[in-house]
């Protein structure tokens, strides 16, 4: 196999061509932060938090691990105050969402981010999308989708679609870092399900 | 049509084509671009129509031709008509000038002196194009055919020699030899990142895979910024030609026109070039008898700043939404469908016939080491030549605003110049003087962009310049990535807060932190840059941010939360002028009574300010001061002691 020889925190590590950074550093037992990466989906890119600094062409610059493939005398670093210091601004904006996660509550820890940076922020769903993409991936039903965009974007249940699916299903619940998925699903029921006498 | 199936063929209908046309005979050439119809061009073109039938010169004896035209770029001082073939220029022509100017300047061969252009400092009067300033100091390669062709008539294109570089490219060079060829000339991307054009043509014809894609990028969303609409909507086949041309060299058949739904004046020209080139036979099959095929189809982008993105325009044209995905790999490796494709600008496309026409030397004589040609610019903002401009790269920003924009209205402090839209950078006036060139621009912490600049004069606050492209951006981003969705949030959060008054020390110094992460940790382009507009003015207009947050006080006087008007009582001679045009009521007084603005009702217009005689100058603006209170009542009669009378 086209294997590639790659430099990650100061070890050579073997990795197979298509491979990402990620995948890479996993395999040899180094660990990098995920917020919207997950095995069974495709990689995303949209949470940054596995942001390293990566050597290529001759530049240094911020990658998004989960993304980025491997290659040949690739350097890479998972650890430095630049990835420290984006880390902890990413989990801060983050924390205006959902303070009370435990998953960022745990990386908080790690990076010294200050859970009250930012003034709080009325939706605590961080957009990681993995309950939108793990419905439309892997039980290829397309509940849940992204709405809007920028700073406006949000995830909703469709009510045609959640109320004939979701019940029997619920996989994206755990899967939620901030148990905005389970919320949002119960608020499009209570508010937008098609009445009870006209669901089968 | 014919089908033309050879270069010769094509040069025997070219020959066709200008046999039947008179240089001699009259033709009103009227700007029919977005400016100009807005400016009333539409009805300008109906009254000429009448005064031809009036004067029985179109119906009969035909002996005068109108031609709706694209910009040509002095939307200033539209509608723009030009009088051949004598070629004289009239500015701001309505319809009731069109039986004086047929009547006399086509029939009688008069000049009008009230159409002309006249110099503002002499006084001088231009009948030519060439002669005014504005034109004067461009180097118009790309634009300046737009008022001598209809864009809705590609005979027009073949009688400016239109697709000889098309039939030369196919017919005496191999793909090869032409990717070499753009290469040579150093042709630079013009959406604004500025990439060797020739480079990213040969990564898409070295990639393997089947098929490959082309595609013009006319997503152009900058505020402010129209260059590309004005080449699309004046000239669609000059960039159908350099995109076959590029398709040709790259090995792709098949190519797409992405064009924002904002633009159906684009998207209605681009269409018909498809269809009249396909007519011609210089697109389908077999091209000029080349063996080439090549088709292409428009594709409307629904209304995202992103899409302009590369990666973001292909998800686009896929069919799913318009969010950028990661590079590596480039488009040039996997682009559309997984697929080699090369997307470039439509300024950029346009280039490609001028270069293969006239050999590498045309580019790499005009401009700096690094960057060569031309650059089309919408010039815009406080400038008295409002319009689309093209200059050499290298002149300088002073001679782009003073010599070609004809400097500041009102006699007012240029203060900066804002270049390369939402992504760019505000430019200072110590910095004037560089050159503009791709890399010139990114050292000043602005960039070329795709061309829009945007110039500002003393009573803008460059704290609020931030925030309004902060805004805009909020609204622009995908929201895909964390770092760009948050960041820009959070920022624009706090430049509300500067601006409304509320700004704290260390604002700036989080600004810088925010922009930071999100320069260096967004998913694309967008979020790279989208701190720019509050960096850059962070970096020179520092004093500003620390006036807002120390002083509260906007030196602009911009802000409303931090300014508020007054009038002086001892200037006030009660003339009732700002009282009768306050909108808000907010001013009371009366007839020799000392006039006086209810704070509480006062909205911040500006009005009083504006209209208050200048001879009393009794309104001033206050920013970082407490209003004085209000004269008491009994002290408010203005006793004239110089009329004497007493009722």
């Amino acid at each position: 196999m086209n294997e590639t020889l790659l430099k990650i925190d100061g070890r050579d590590v073997r990795a197979k061509q298509g491979m990402t950074i990620l995948e890479a550093a996993r395999s040899a037992g180094i660990f990098i932060p995920t917020l919207c990466h997950h095995e069974k989906l495709q990689p995303y890119g949209a949470c940054r938090i596995c942001v390293v600094e990566a050597d290529a062409g001759g530049r240094t610059s911020l990658v998004a691990s989960c993304l980025y493939p491997v290659e040949p005398d690739l350097v890479v670093r998972t650890r430095s105050e630049k990835v420290d210091k984006t880390r902890k601004m990413i989990l801060e904006l983050l924390l205006a969402h959902a303070p009370d996660s435990p998953r960022l509550q745990e990386l908080a820890q790690e990076y010294g981010a200050d859970r009250d940076r930012f003034d709080k922020e009325s939706a605590f769903c961080i957009l990681c999308g993995l309950c939108v993409r793990y419905c439309n991936e892997v039980k290829k039903k397309n509940a849940v989708g992204f709405f809007d965009r920028g700073a406006s974007r949000e995830i909703n249940f469709i009510p045609e679609i959640a109320s004939k699916e979701c019940w029997n299903c619920k996989e994206c619940f755990p899967l939620c870092p901030t148990s905005y998925a389970q919320a949002a699903y119960h608020l499009t029921e209570a508010l937008a399900f098609p009445c009870r006498s006209s669901r089968r | 049509m014919p089908r033309i199936n050879s270069p010769a063929e094509l040069e025997e209908l070219r020959k066709g084509i200008l046999s039947k046309r008179d240089p001699k005979k009259p033709c009103i050439a009227v700007c029919t671009g977005t400016g100009c119809l807005a400016l009333g061009a539409a009805r300008v073109v109906a009254a000429f129509k009448e005064e031809f039938k009036k004067k029985a010169l179109g119906t009969k004896v035909d002996l005068v031709n109108i031609r709706e035209t694209g910009c040509p770029g002095f939307c200033e001082r539209g509608p723009l008509v030009v009088i051949y073939p004598e070629e004289i220029c009239y500015l701001r022509v309505k319809p009731a000038d069109a039986e004086e100017i047929v009547s006399q300047t086509v029939l009688a061969k008069k000049i009008i002196d009230r159409l002309l252009y006249v110099d503002p400092l002499t006084g001088e009067k231009s009948v030519h194009e060439s002669e005014i300033p504005f034109y004067k100091n461009q180097m118009r390669h790309l634009i300046g055919n737009n008022i001598k062709i209809d864009p809705k008539s590609i005979d027009d294109y073949l009688a400016v020699g239109g697709y000889s570089a098309l039939a030369k490219a196919l017919g005496q060079m191999t793909p090869e030899h032409v990717v070499e060829l753009v290469k040579d000339s150093n042709l630079r991307g013009r959406g604004g990142a500025g990439f060797p054009a020739g480079k990213k043509w040969e990564f898409a014809r070295k990639s393997p895979g089947n098929p490959k894609y082309v595609v013009v990028n006319a997503d152009e969303g900058d505020p402010g910024a129209f260059m590309d609409r004005a080449v699309l909507e004046g000239n669609p086949f000059s960039v159908l030609e350099g995109l076959t041309i590029g398709a040709y060299a790259i090995g792709s058949h098949e190519g797409y026109f992405y064009v924002r739904q904002e633009y159906p004046l684009a998207v209605e020209n681009v269409t018909l070039a498809i269809q009249q080139a396909e007519e011609y036979g210089f697109l389908g099959k077999n091209i000029l008898g080349s063996g080439f095929d090549f088709t292409v189809r428009v594709h409307r982008g629904a209304g995202a700043f992103v899409c302009g993105e590369e990666t973001s325009l292909l998800m686009s044209l896929e069919g799913k939404p318009g969010e950028p995905r990661a590079r590596p790999p480039y488009p040039a490796v996997k682009g559309l469908r997984e697929k080699p494709t090369n997307i470039n600008n439509v300024e950029t496309w346009a280039n490609v016939p001028l270069i293969v026409n006239n050999g590498a030397e045309f580019l790499t004589s005009i401009g700096t080491k690094g960057s060569k040609g031309t650059k089309i610019f919408s010039l815009v903002g406080k400038v008295n030549n409002t319009g689309l401009v093209e200059v050499p790269m290298g002149i300088t920003l002073r001679d782009i605003i003073y010599k070609v924009g004809g400097g500041i209205p009102g006699g007012k402090r240029f203060k900066a110049v804002q270049s390369g839209g939402p992504s760019g950078g505000c430019i200072p006036e110590q910095y004037l003087d560089i050159k503009v060139d791709f890399d010139e621009l990114k050292k000043v912490g602005a960039i070329m962009g795709s061309g829009g600049m945007i110039v500002m004069d003393e009573d803008t606050c460059m704290v609020d310049v931030a925030r309004y492209f902060l805004n805009f951006l909020t609204g622009e981003s995908c929201g895909k990535c964390s770092p760009c969705r948050e960041g820009i949030r959070q920022m624009l959060k706090i430049l509300t807060r500067i601006c409304e008054g509320k700004g704290e020390e260390g604002d700036i110094e989080l600004l810088e932190e925010l922009g930071e992460t999100t320069r260096d940790a967004s998913l694309c382009a967008l979020g790279g840059t989208a701190p720019n507009p509050v960096l850059n003015t962070i970096r020179y207009f520092r004093d500003e941010y620390e006036a807002h947050i120390k002083e509260k006080r906007c030196p602009a006087f911009v802000c409303k939360h931090l300014i508020a008007y007054h009038i002086d009582p001892g200037k006030c001679q009660a003339c009732m002028t700002c009282l009768r045009k306050c909108p808000a009521q907010a001013i009371t007084g009366g007839k020799k009574q000392i006039h006086v603005i209810d704070q509480d009702k006062c909205t911040k217009c500006g009005t009083c300010f504006e209209v208050c005689p200048s001879k009393f100058d009794a309104v001033e603006r206050l920013s970082g001061v407490p209003v004085p209170p209000p004269v008491p009542e009994d002290a408010r009669r203005i006793v004239r002691e110089s009329k004497g009378k007493k009722r």
